[in-house]
């Protein structure tokens, strides 16, 4: 399983700068969420993956039998992703006042505040 | 239990939420800045006072024991970098309420700013590197938001580049997070710091101290990751440049600080030229982009750069005295940096620009305004006895004792340019007369920051001045004891057991959990 998700993940990553690097400021906020969703992948495969073993401790027992999943990782990934989804949100209404204002869906047209 | 290291967060956020409580009540928002800054000063004292008098404070959130749950610490550097926050706090809440039309207030610049100080506070004493992430990013929707506060075409442009980048370090931050995690199985900066010391794979954590200086240095606006700074800083209201030059680059600096003395401080012999040279560049690049400029505050954002320069030299060095330095020079910054702001405020206010060939003759009208800029221009060129040149002093000494001479010779001509872009400012707004095609726009001035032209409320606007320059000069003369203060932190960063013992140490974890559970058993 790691070696497809690490080949997934390096395509989103590729994808994500590809993205980024284009003129078009809604390519680059489509750039921007691919590349939260793979560095929230990239946390959840680094940690390990296990699957079918949820961390469940049964009735008696002072520990998990066994290896479970490492439920830190899923929280961490959990909070990142409402991190993300805030912080997108703010983008995209940023690009469409951007797109409103200047009247051009091109970085290019954007270098007046630039040195 | 140790509230006073909880405080410093959590007093921001209770403010930010009363003013969001009162939200169409102006005069409480403003009463609330005040008073809440105001607070949060007496809490960051307390804390510097407790830290002085224990070496580390800690507390457990939850009682959870260290390495499981989430860790709130600070060390000396965390205690003086929070009183910083919380003087630039309360200096800058003063200096809106006459700067900050009703038109931005009623846009929530009070609320905003509570969370850009509660997100700052706690990236400070968090002692967990996923809490850090957090609290960077808490910090970056509120800046974010009072980037763009007034809406205006260059805010606008220079948003979209602040955003894009500061997003990409985040994701390079929580991609190292991962990875880490995914090496020693823990997010606890204490234990990854004695795990990662051992860890199998040595190449790996070169990685991943990589890819911590690339997001924190972008964060840091260090060479060559700086272009969003100089592209965003000049277009919000002046309150909020002011803020952010004052705070939010030296966060990034201070995490930069945190992780390379506590976590990978055995991969120096890889990190430490790229840091030391990265440092040299930012330093003449940021110098030499303030030259080419003649407008005031894309000067002043450039002179950030250049600063951050110095602040890293201080860390690449990697001695105590040198450590003591850099936090010097970060402490000096945060004062003077945000005081040019402010005085741009006012000059602005006066005379209507920002451009330096349209303004003049302030030295005759406005002599203590004067007076201020003197101060804190030549403290931050480096000049004695003001604060810079101290801060100056000790990493040059230290540059010369570590036998980096190329470097060193570097900071000193930086410091000389530094002169030059202060009095070329000093010459065209305080010394040349008025230009005669300067009418004072009282039209524009309206418009563009929808500030008046109320002569009463300006003496808001001069106390926080007044009071930054006579911090900035008293720093200087009293550089014996800060200096003390400095050598204590410098002495904890590079010997991080310290810091480890306080954070996994039993007899700390054990009283909290004490304390902790009868309060639990009482709440059902």
């Amino acid at each position: 399983m790691e070696p497809v998700m690490a080949v997934a993940i390096g395509m989103l990553y590729a994808a994500a700068i590809f993205l980024m690097l284009r003129r078009s400021i809604v390519k680059l906020v489509i750039g921007l969420m691919l590349l939260s969703n793979a560095a929230n992948l990239l946390i959840f495969t680094s940690a390990g993956m296990i699957r079918g073993a949820p961390p469940l401790i049964p009735e008696g027992l002072p520990a998990p039998p066994g290896a479970v999943a490492d439920p830190l990782p899923q929280a961490v990934v959990l909070t990142a992703i409402v991190i993300a989804f805030g912080v997108l949100a703010f983008a995209v209404v940023l690009i469409r006042r951007a797109y409103e204002i200047v009247k051009a869906d091109d970085l290019d047209k954007m270098k007046e505040t630039d040195t | 239990m140790r509230p006073e290291v909880a405080l410093p967060i959590l007093l921001p956020l209770l403010s930010g939420a009363i003013s969001l409580l009162f939200w169409r009540s102006r005069p409480m928002q403003r009463f609330t800045a005040v008073a809440g800054n105001l607070a949060l000063l007496g809490v960051a004292l307390w804390l510097l006072v407790a830290v002085k008098l224990d070496g580390y404070v800690v507390i457990q959130m939850g009682g959870w024991q260290a390495p499981y749950g989430i860790t709130l610490v600070a060390d000396m550097l965390s205690a003086v970098m929070v009183v910083m926050t919380a003087i630039i706090g309360l200096t800058l809440s003063i200096y809106s309420l006459a700067s900050t039309g009703p038109g931005h207030e009623r846009f929530g610049f009070y609320p905003l700013m509570h969370l850009l100080l509660a997100g700052v506070a706690g990236a400070f004493l968090t002692g967990d590197v996923f809490n850090l992430y957090v609290w960077f990013e808490v910090m970056l929707v509120a800046s974010f938001a009072l980037l763009i506060l007034g809406g205006e075409k260059a805010q606008m442009e220079g948003a979209i580049k602040y955003v894009t980048l500061n997003l990409l370090a985040s994701v390079i931050f929580l991609s190292a997070v991962g990875l880490l995690y995914g090496m020693v199985g823990t997010l606890n900066m204490a234990d990854a710091a004695q795990r990662l010391a051992v860890a199998e794979h040595q190449g790996m954590v070169e990685v991943l101290a990589v890819m911590f200086m690339v997001a924190f240095g972008i964060k840091a606006a260090a060479f060559p990751l700086f272009f969003w700074l100089p592209a965003s800083y000049h277009t919000p209201p002046v309150a909020v440049s002011a803020l952010f030059a004052g705070l939010l680059t030296k966060v990034g600096v201070y995490a930069l600080f945190r992780v390379f003395t506590l976590l990978f401080d055995q991969t120096l012999g890889y990190t430490q030229d790229i840091l030391l040279w990265g440092a040299a560049l930012t330093m003449v690049t940021g110098v030499l982009g303030a030259a080419a400029q003649f407008e005031f505050r894309r000067i002043l954002s450039f002179h950030i750069v250049s600063q951050i320069g110095y602040m890293i030299l201080g860390l690449a060095l990697y001695t105590p005295l040198a450590i003591a330095g850099g936090i010097f020079a970060v402490v000096h910054n945060i004062v003077v940096k945000t005081n040019l702001f402010l005085i741009s405020g006012i000059t602005r206010r006066l005379q209507g620009t920002y451009e330096l060939k349209k303004m003049g003759g302030l030295y005759r009208e406005r002599p203590w305004l004067a007076v201020a800029f003197f101060l804190s221009a030549f403290a931050l060129a480096g000049v004695p006895p003001l604060s810079g040149f101290f801060a100056k002093f000790v990493i040059v000494r230290a540059g010369i004792e570590a036998e980096a001479y190329v470097v060193t010779a570097v900071a000193l001509l930086v410091g000389l340019l530094t002169l030059y872009s202060m009095v070329k400012i000093w010459n065209e707004v305080f010394w040349k007369t008025l230009p005669e095609d300067n009418l004072v726009p009282a039209e524009e001035v309206l418009v563009g920051d929808d500030s008046r032209m109320v002569p009463p409320s300006l003496w808001l606007m001069y106390l926080p001045v007044a009071l930054l320059a006579l911090f900035a000069l008293l720093m200087g003369i009293f550089a014996e004891p800060l200096m003390a203060m400095m050598n204590q932190i410098g002495d904890q960063l590079m010997h991080p057991q310290g810091y480890i013992d306080a954070v996994l140490g039993a007899e700390v974890g054990v009283e909290d959990v004490l304390i902790e559970a009868p309060e639990q058993e009482e709440t059902p």
